[in-house]
């Protein structure tokens, strides 16, 4: 990076811009040295690490199990996915048994989170293009949302509710169905959101067209989740690298179709998210309604947990494929641990996409990729 | 309570539009003053200014929060109180305005100072000159309060000693303000660049392109109604609207109000114009200002929203005018003087209140342009239109009115 910045010569027709580390649409401390001439960006170079607090180092530190409450800072925005991969990684690195239970409980919370997830980063974007209201409309279902979450783990961000053999606790009395009567009041705001915002001639204008990234590209730049799905590829983990119980579930993988431009850009990768919900909406009727043929146990503490060899865990989190690898050496902690993101992986993307496009397209680009600055860094 | 939005604006520009026809009407005549002099349009100017625009201005920063919130499912400030008095946190326009006073004058290290501290009077001075054209009344013929003058009277006791409800009576008026608005753009300008920040710089020079676009827009738009009224001083475009709602600018010319009310928002600055504000990506060219120079901008930004429905009200919405009434009300002899005054002022800032909140409606609906897209809508969208609608109405009026040729 420095490189970069002692490399800049004034040739007297370009002007170097420092978006960030605070500034108000990174989205979190994230830096863009950005090369314009006027308003047109000539190039926007990601400068990440501005958040990075050694969480894999931490791993190394702790415990399997006391290393849970840290992956909840790996994703703030969408803490239970991240909860999820890792206790996942080490299920099957010390070759753990999960309850079945337990399994629909992670499901269920996996899935409220991510419309809580998706709720941020589309009432974020709507904010980033200078629309306030939808903003403020969509926070509000979070609100019930982090309620529902409060009620299961007692936390409303940072969740540490899953465990190494299960989740930490059973759901309370009564909560099946205030989830169950919140989906009826949710589902019908999908659509109230789809027309106050998605439809509005000025949102689709800045965002149809807008860094359109092809499969191909989506593909070799490592894209996941509802980024890549945007650009038109049909990859899901939870569908095609099967895990917990979602093979049991019957739901649709929403991915671009370029219904207001080429496919992949932005207004798509916007899109998706919104048709996310409501196959959120339908894995969750369907967890809630299998959950009760259950048994009631939902957690098995493995009882020595000392493991040996690597293993790797992949989730689709809000973000997309969080993949987890971890390294046991026999002893009570992990030898190494690794949370691959996918916001890393959006970042490279705007340097690339970024030449020709102007300052406030960047602001939409970052939004529209759903960046969240810890995921970066770890 | 909803009622009470309604009842409290109206009740005081009932009080207000009172107050001015017994000044105008009884008190300077009554002192020996005469209504054509300086001082009287010195005290029209404080009247309208101090009385009128800047508590509106003052109200509008509460009011368009306290809206939002309504809009977006909020609350809103609504905790400012006097004791035990909280008026729906009304008073936190005042809390506002005490905080903006005594928060730190911080002046960029490298900053032009001249040039720094020039920026939020370029931006308000010009917005206050301007409501020196703007009719709020026909106007009071003095010593006649109690009167039933009808409308020939009155016209010709405004010509010779009344007093009209207007602090300036141009020839130019329209002219005037666009001659005055355009000096705004320095305002906006200087302030991004004497600031000495590259986002403040940004936001200046979108500010001053954006101006500098919509002003053409602006002018050719209203050159309809022009054309249409054969005036360009504001008394009597809205003197020209008074018979029935058919001869209001809206009916008259639709195509130029659209355009009129798009480009005046525009030079506002404000959402789905404010690029050069655009706080999610340059922050805006007042970036570096605090305390109460930012708030001279913040308050210049309300008083053009209040300047703009003044304006549209003048020229499209009838102005003070309440179709039917006459000098003498709605029949013959019905009315004295005072009453028709005060009703007209009440006409007109009733008027200038709903397309204020019309546009503070706009300001919380609608995304925010990209600077290229904006400038394709100035120039190649409003700009053709516009003047298609000079043509179009030239064509009109020729064919209507044989003595036009």
């Amino acid at each position: 990076m420095s490189e970069l910045i002692f490399a800049y010569q004034d040739s007297g027709e370009e002007m170097t811009l420092n978006m960030g580390p605070q500034h108000p649409s990174t989205h979190g401390v994230i830096r863009f040295i950005i090369k314009t001439d006027g308003e047109i960006m000539h190039e926007a170079v990601p400068d990440v690490g501005y958040l990075h607090r050694a969480i894999e180092g931490i791993a190394e530190k702790c415990s399997y199990e006391g290393f849970m409450p840290y992956t909840d800072r790996v994703d703030y925005v969408c803490a239970m996915t991240a909860n999820h991969a890792w206790a996942a990684a080490v299920e099957k690195l010390a070759d753990a048994k999960v309850p079945e239970r337990g399994e629909y409980l992670r499901v269920i919370s996996d899935e409220l989170n991510r419309i809580s997830s998706h709720t941020v980063a589309l009432g974020a974007m709507a904010m980033d293009i200078g629309a306030t209201t939808p903003f403020m409309y969509i926070l509000r279902e979070r609100e019930y949302v982090n309620d529902l979450l409060e009620m299961l783990c007692g936390a409303r961000l940072t969740y540490n509710y899953h465990r190494v053999g299960g989740v930490g606790w059973d759901m309370p009395t009564g909560w099946r169905d205030k989830v169950l009567s919140w989906l009826d009041h949710f589902e019908p705001i999908i659509d109230e959101f789809d027309r106050l915002i998605c439809r509005n001639e000025l949102f689709i204008k800045r965002l149809a067209n807008l860094a359109a990234v092809p499969a191909a590209e989506a593909i070799s730049f490592g894209l996941v989740g509802p980024n890549l799905r945007a650009s038109g590829v049909d990859f899901d983990c939870r569908r095609d690298v099967p895990y917990s119980v979602y093979p049991k579930l019957q739901f649709n993988v929403p991915v671009g179709r370029g219904e207001m431009g080429a496919v992949g850009d932005s207004w798509d990768r916007y899109y998706v998210r919104l048709e996310e919900w409501k196959e959120s909406v339908k894995i969750l009727r369907q967890a809630l309604d299998q959950i009760q043929a259950t048994e009631p146990d939902f957690y098995t503490r493995p009882k020595k947990l000392k493991p040996k060899g690597d293993a790797m865990a992949r989730v689709e989190s809000a973000r997309g494929d969080m993949s987890v690898y971890v390294v046991g050496e026999g002893t009570t902690n992990p030898y190494r641990a690794h949370f691959r993101t996918g916001s890393f992986n959006a970042m490279k993307l705007i340097q690339a996409k970024s030449r020709g496009l102007m300052v406030a397209d960047l602001v939409a680009l970052i939004a529209s990729l759903d960046i969240v600055a810890p995921e970066i860094d770890r | 309570m909803g009622w009470l939005a309604i009842l409290i604006p109206l009740v005081v520009f009932v009080v207000l539009g009172f107050v001015a026809t017994l000044l105008f009407g009884w008190l300077i005549p009554a002192l020996g003053g005469d209504l054509h002099s300086w001082y009287a349009a010195l005290l029209k100017a404080a009247f309208i200014l101090l009385g009128f625009v800047m508590p509106l201005a003052g109200v509008l920063t509460w009011m368009e929060r306290r809206q939002s919130a309504m809009m977006q499912d909020r609350l809103g400030p609504n905790r400012a109180n006097v004791g035990p008095v909280r008026a729906f946190g009304l008073m936190h326009f005042v809390a506002d305005a005490l905080k903006m006073l005594f928060k730190e004058d911080f002046v960029p290290a490298n900053a032009n100072k001249l040039l720094f501290a020039l920026g939020p009077v370029m931006a308000i001075a010009p917005v206050l000159i301007t409501f020196a054209v703007v009719p709020w009344g026909s106007g009071v013929c003095a010593g006649h309060l109690t009167d039933r003058l009808t409308d020939g009277q009155l016209a010709q006791c405004l010509d010779t000693g009344g007093g009209r409800f207007q602090v300036v009576h141009l020839e130019i008026g329209l002219l005037f303000y666009f001659a005055i608005a355009s000096l705004a753009v320095y305002g906006a300008t200087l302030a991004g660049w004497a600031s000495y920040n590259k986002w403040s710089l940004l936001g200046g020079l979108r500010a001053s392109s954006q101006m500098m676009s919509y002003e053409v827009t602006m002018g050719l738009a209203i050159l309809g109604a022009f054309l249409v009224y054969g005036s360009l001083e504001p008394a009597t475009i809205v003197q020209a609207q008074g018979d029935s709602i058919l001869h209001w600018g809206v009916v008259t010319q639709p195509l130029g109000f659209v355009l009129f009310f798009t480009a005046a928002i525009a030079e506002t600055k404000r959402t789905p114009f404010d690029i050069p504000e655009g706080e999610s990506e340059v922050i805006g060219y007042f970036v570096e200002y605090s305390g109460m120079r930012f708030g001279m901008f913040y308050l210049a930004e309300f008083m053009e929203v209040i300047f703009t429905s003044a304006i549209v009200a003048t020229v499209f919405f009838g102005g003070w005018q309440i179709p039917g009434l006459h000098a003498d009300g709605f029949v013959a002899g019905q009315m004295p003087h005072w009453l028709v005054c005060t009703l007209q002022f009440v006409a007109w800032a009733v008027k200038v209140f709903v397309l204020c909140w019309f546009q503070l409606m706009i300001r919380w609906t609608m995304p925010r342009f990209r600077p290229d897209q904006l400038m394709r809508l100035g120039w190649k969208q409003l700009l053709p239109a516009s003047l298609a609608n000079i043509l179009i109405t030239a064509g009109v009026v020729l064919a209507l009115m044989p003595g036009a040729k």
